[in-house]
């Protein structure tokens, strides 16, 4: 890192810091691939049949999209000052954005649950339940909708429980320091989830409408 | 495992990893790369005798045209049970989850992999994995065939596609944290001096090998996961009922599936280097090609997909392209066979039984290669596609090549884990007999493939008869071959002469330690100076 | 079976075999030189390299780089040499030429059904006349099989929802076995047919014997059936376009451009209205996917081919 000499403790924290990193950052290059597939569909369907994908976009609630779009880019905001936080030391501020965090991404899946709900609702559930008028290529839409948000919350969710693994751990009966490392981490992940919703926010709301 | 005759055991400052804890609880719960590898090595063993098994059952079966005692929908899950459990639970993980765990630490001087508890966990989700893949044989087997092409195997197979799918998948997790291990491994754990040009080539193939996992596998989990919701939940991604397109799941299957095909043959050969070079007392020739031609299989590995479906139906032009890239994926291949060749000229050659798996596998690879050259070639895989001939291709590659391969690593390292050495003159015999057998077996499938008969044929036409009695005679020849080494390695773990740190005068890393290692594979961290393969051909070897 | 004493040769019986084999040969014979060359080579290696052998062993003086460069360039340009041989002869192999005889085919779990131009029905047995083109328009009732005749070098994959064509000409007559080439269940071992090649005059004869009238003899009852001429008549309740002399003119589409109105362009636009709109027109068609079976289908579509004169079309709005 530094032309500093630094004691063997702190180089061999050094050391296990960057291996994990780089372990989170291949970590991510999977991910990458995984959602991958599904936007090679998407992409494929949507060239072949761009009217039926038009009126799939127009049964989407673009109000809740775009409010989850917010609450994401917030949440990421208050991550990277958390970030910012566990690197100064300052164990309040580092929690009170985890909090922040975590209450914005249950937000998110408590609206996105409100979403598939009313989708219910509205027959829109692809399979034998399908009852919405429209074209036939429709249930490839929303096959792909559900298929493609669907995993992003359960990464979300599986995100809220990595936060919430961090005020654990950056309690202060717990542990004598403040995590630096795991909070960066975490974050790199947080954000990568954050982005795939960038990409399927508009796929899924905007284009076509 | 935990009954060595303690006699054997000579005195030492250190116990060895075998023997540092011998309970039961302290293998299941082991963070030891070493001890990881054995667990692997023995699950990997189960398996592939269930494969073989299957596939004995499949060669039986076509002994005689009208199907010898298994009828059609038997056989058409056998051949599914063969593919699925040889390609996920034993060829793909095989080098990388036995010998990268065991070896490549120690190949680069380190005391551990960079996520132990990561690698345990790779264990315990391809042991998953494989019960929900046993569970699904057991059940009643499924008959789709390893490629699980939909829309059979989302709509009209019966048999327990979901529970078959959901192992793979599974398994494919285990893929994935072995991969990510590796790389991290590699780039971060070297042992000082340890540059990137001084890595060994097995270590730059495993490197390779993870990449590819890494990127390859999430996709062949996410075609599986949508194959699945087809099935299970009625609504078709791929189902050309609601505009769906079949040879979308090809495309995604393939785009895992081809370059798994250099999942498997990378690690085979980084281990034939090691061989070669040992054996022939000779640096590898041209060791920076063969490095960057191993990165080039890698990479072009991911563009050549496409070679699978000539026939499908995709466009003109996706054939035309898939078809160059195919011959220029061959390039970096046949380089490295010519350079295998050069680096025995001048050498000081030993024919010991690793040296004869890793002859074999030039050799039955070149024909491989070549045969895959043949496939890649428009107008004769249009003839060959879906023949006899693209079966005995594959298995030039994966069996003659991999297997070789995983039988010489065997062999190479079998006295560093175990501190014993078998008995060379069986383990010759074993390696020329499996050599022959395969080409036995294989060799009349090229003709029956060209003559026309197609794959996964319960029956055939009489006029393939004669080849196909052939075939299974070198069978049974092929499988005395890989049941020999069972006897006489298992005899050596218990009987077998203490082997020394170094009985082969190799000049790796991980020779440099006591046979087996202990915990931390080094008394104290290893510093490297000089590039792999330091071989001396005039040196008086050991 | 059609070849009973082939053990290692097959007969060439279509005019792209022989070419498909001079390919093949060459490929082996190249295969068996750098074989049997790297063979000499090691062994020759081995022996006098042995450990212990009096062989001397002095550096090389050649350099590594110029050996790779010249392995590396030697294989590029084979490989090349053999790419762009297959290349031209696979273009050749994909597109038909014109004026073939085309033939319907429908691949269905565990049967060939063919249907001749004149609309005589066969199952796994295909008539076709020697030394004249032949096009196979193909589609799928459930699962992707394979149209594939060894003898005839030719293979293709039947995909279910596409319409797929493959052509050879038969260069002699005879019997050459038909194989289902891609796995389509338990009896996809069975799915095995024949090719009876016969000289044109005794085809002709054959398939008159056998004449069922035009494929196109049903098409005006099935376009009342499955409700198309509810809306493309003259009298329509809706307004749709009007579908005589549609067939290979060049269709306006929604968006700006046009289409051209193949075969291909009618089935798809049966099944998949969504597809390509026509101008001026609603997106207001179902989809008949599912609805109209293939047999059924294929008939329609060589009806709608004959609406091409019948009437002058109505006049347009």
């Amino acid at each position: 890192m530094s032309g500093i000499p630094m004691d063997r403790a702190a180089y061999e924290a050094e050391e296990r810091a960057a291996t994990n990193r780089l372990g989170m950052w291949t970590f991510l290059a999977t991910e990458v691939m995984f959602f991958g597939g599904m936007f090679v569909a998407y992409v494929l369907y949507r060239s072949s049949y761009p009217d039926a994908f038009a009126v799939g976009s127009r049964t989407m609630e673009l109000g809740c999209g775009t409010a989850n779009t917010a609450v994401l880019l917030v949440s990421s905001f208050f991550m990277a000052l958390g970030d910012r936080a566990a690197r100064k030391g300052d164990r309040g501020a580092l929690r009170g954005c985890l909090v922040l965090v975590a209450l914005l991404g249950m937000a998110f899946l408590a609206i996105k649950g409100y979403e598939y709900a009313s989708k219910v609702d509205e027959g829109l559930i692809p399979g034998r339940g399908f009852r919405y008028p429209g074209p036939p290529q429709l249930p490839l839409f929303m096959t792909l909708y559900f298929a493609m948000t669907g995993l992003h919350a359960l990464h979300m969710i599986l995100g809220v429980c990595a936060v919430a693994w961090l005020l654990w751990r950056s309690s202060p009966r717990r542990h004598q320091s403040v995590p630096v490392e795991p909070v960066a981490i975490v974050g790199l992940y947080w954000h990568f989830v954050d982005c795939i919703w960038i990409f399927l926010y508009p796929l899924f709301y905007l284009i076509g409408r | 495992m935990n009954t060595l005759p303690p006699l054997a055991a000579p005195p030492r400052a250190e116990p060895d990893y075998l023997r540092r804890d011998r309970s039961l609880r302290s293998w299941l719960c082991t963070h030891d790369h070493k001890r990881i590898g054995v667990l692997f090595l023995f699950t990997l063993t189960g398996f592939f005798l269930l494969g073989a098994i299957a596939a004995a059952g499949m060669r039986y079966a076509l002994l005689s045209p009208q199907g010898n005692l298994v009828v059609s929908d038997l056989y058409n899950r056998l051949f599914t049970m063969h593919g699925v459990i040889m390609i996920w639970f034993f060829l793909v993980p095989s080098i990388p989850t036995v010998f990268g765990n065991f070896i490549l630490p120690m190949a680069i001087g380190a005391p551990d992999v960079a996520f132990p508890r990561l690698n345990l966990a790779s264990w315990y989700v391809f042991l998953a994995g494989g019960v929900l893949v046993l569970t699904a044989i057991g059940a009643g087997g499924v008959d789709t065939g390893w490629t699980f092409y939909t829309p059979y195997s989302s709509t009209y197979a019966n048999g327990y596609v979901m529970l078959m799918a959901s192992g793979v998948f599974v398994t494919g997790f285990s893929s994935i944290f072995t991969g990510l291990n590796f790389i991290v491994t590699v780039h971060r754990r070297r042992a000082p001096g340890m540059t990137w040009f001084r890595l060994p080539l097995f270590v730059w193939a495993i490197y390779a090998t993870s990449i590819i996992l890494v990127l390859a596998t999430p996709v062949l989990a996410i075609t599986l996961f949508l194959m699945a919701l087809e099935r299970g939940f009625g609504v078709g991604v791929f189902d050309p009922r609601i505009g769906g397109d079949p040879l979308l799941f090809q495309h995604l299957f393939w785009f895992y599936s081809h370059p798994a095909v250099y999942i498997m043959i990378l690690p085979g050969m980084g281990v034939v280097s090691e061989l070669l070079t040992c054996f022939s007392r000779k640096p590898i020739f041209g060791y920076r090609v063969m490095a960057f031609a191993i990165l080039a299989i890698a990479g072009l590995g991911f563009l050549v997909w496409g070679h699978h479906m000539f026939v499908s139906s995709e466009s003109l032009y996706a054939g035309l392209v898939f078809s160059l890239l195919s011959f220029l994926v061959s390039v970096p291949s046949a380089i490295k066979v010519f350079s295998w060749t050069a680096t025995l000229h001048r050498g000081s050659i030993r024919l010991q039984a690793p040296m004869l798996y890793g002859l074999g596998f030039v050799a039955l690879f070149t024909i491989g290669g070549l045969t895959g050259v043949a496939l890649a070639t428009l107008p004769l895989d249009v003839h060959l596609h879906g023949t006899y001939f693209v079966v005995a291709h594959f298995h030039y590659i994966m069996v003659g090549g991999m297997l070789m391969a995983y039988m010489g690593a065997l062999h190479y390292w079998w006295p560093k884990m175990t501190g014993r050495l078998y008995h060379d003159w069986l383990a010759r015999i074993s390696a020329l007999t499996i050599f022959l057998g395969f080409n036995l077996t294989f060799f009349p499938q090229f003709v029956l493939g060209y003559l026309g008969m197609p794959r996964r044929y319960a029956i055939y036409p009489p006029e393939f008869h004669t080849l196909n009695v052939l075939s299974t005679a070198g069978a049974s020849v092929l499988g005395v071959g890989y049941l020999l080494p069972l006897f006489y390695l298992s005899w050596s773990f218990f009987r077998g002469r203490p082997a020394g740190p170094n009985p082969w005068g190799a000049t790796g890393l991980e020779w440099r330690t006591a046979s087996p290692p202990p915990k931390d594979n080094f008394e104290e961290t290893p510093v490297v100076t000089e590039g792999p393969y330091a071989y001396r051909p005039e040196e008086a070897a050991p | 079976m059609s070849t009973p004493a082939a053990f290692l040769a097959l007969e060439q019986a279509s005019t792209v075999a022989g070419k498909v084999d001079l390919i093949g040969g060459t490929l082996l014979a190249v295969s068996l030189v750098v074989v049997a060359g790297l063979l000499a080579v090691n062994l020759y290696f081995i022996v006098r390299y042995r450990r212990g052998s009096p062989a001397p062993r002095p550096p090389l003086q050649i350099s590594p780089g110029k050996l790779e460069a010249a392995w590396t360039t030697g294989t590029t340009l084979v490989f090349l040499g053999f790419f762009f041989w297959g290349a031209q002869l696979f273009v050749r192999m994909e597109r038909p030429p014109p004026g073939a005889t085309t033939i319907d085919v429908a691949a269905r779990q565990w049967m060939w059904d063919f249907r001749q131009p004149n609309g005589r029905r066969e199952f796994d047995t295909l008539h076709v006349p020697v030394g004249v083109p032949v096009r196979l328009r193909m589609t799928s009732e459930d699962v992707i099989h394979s149209f594939y005749a060894p003898s005839l070098r030719v293979k293709q994959d039947v995909v279910p929802g596409k319409t797929v064509s493959l052509w050879f000409q038969v260069t002699k007559a005879g019997t050459f076995t038909l194989f289902c080439s891609e796995f389509c269940g338990s009896k996809h071992a069975a799915m095995v047919g024949q090719i009876v090649a016969e000289p044109a005059d005794r085809y002709a004869a054959w398939l008159a014997a056998g004449n069922p009238g035009s494929i196109a003899r049903r098409g005006p009852a099935l376009f009342v059936r499955y409700g198309c001429a509810g809306c493309h008549s003259p009298g329509g309740s809706v307004r749709a376009p009007p579908l005589e002399r549609v067939y290979g003119s060049e269709v306006p589409v929604a968006g700006g451009g046009f289409v051209h109105a193949d075969e291909a362009y009618l089935t798809d636009s049966i099944l998949l209205p969504e597809k390509v709109v026509v101008a001026g027109y609603q997106p207001l068609m179902p989809s008949f996917q599912g609805v109209i079976p293939p047999g059924d289908l294929v008939e329609l579509v060589a009806y709608l081919k004959t609406l091409g004169s019948a009437s002058p079309p109505p006049a347009r709005p």
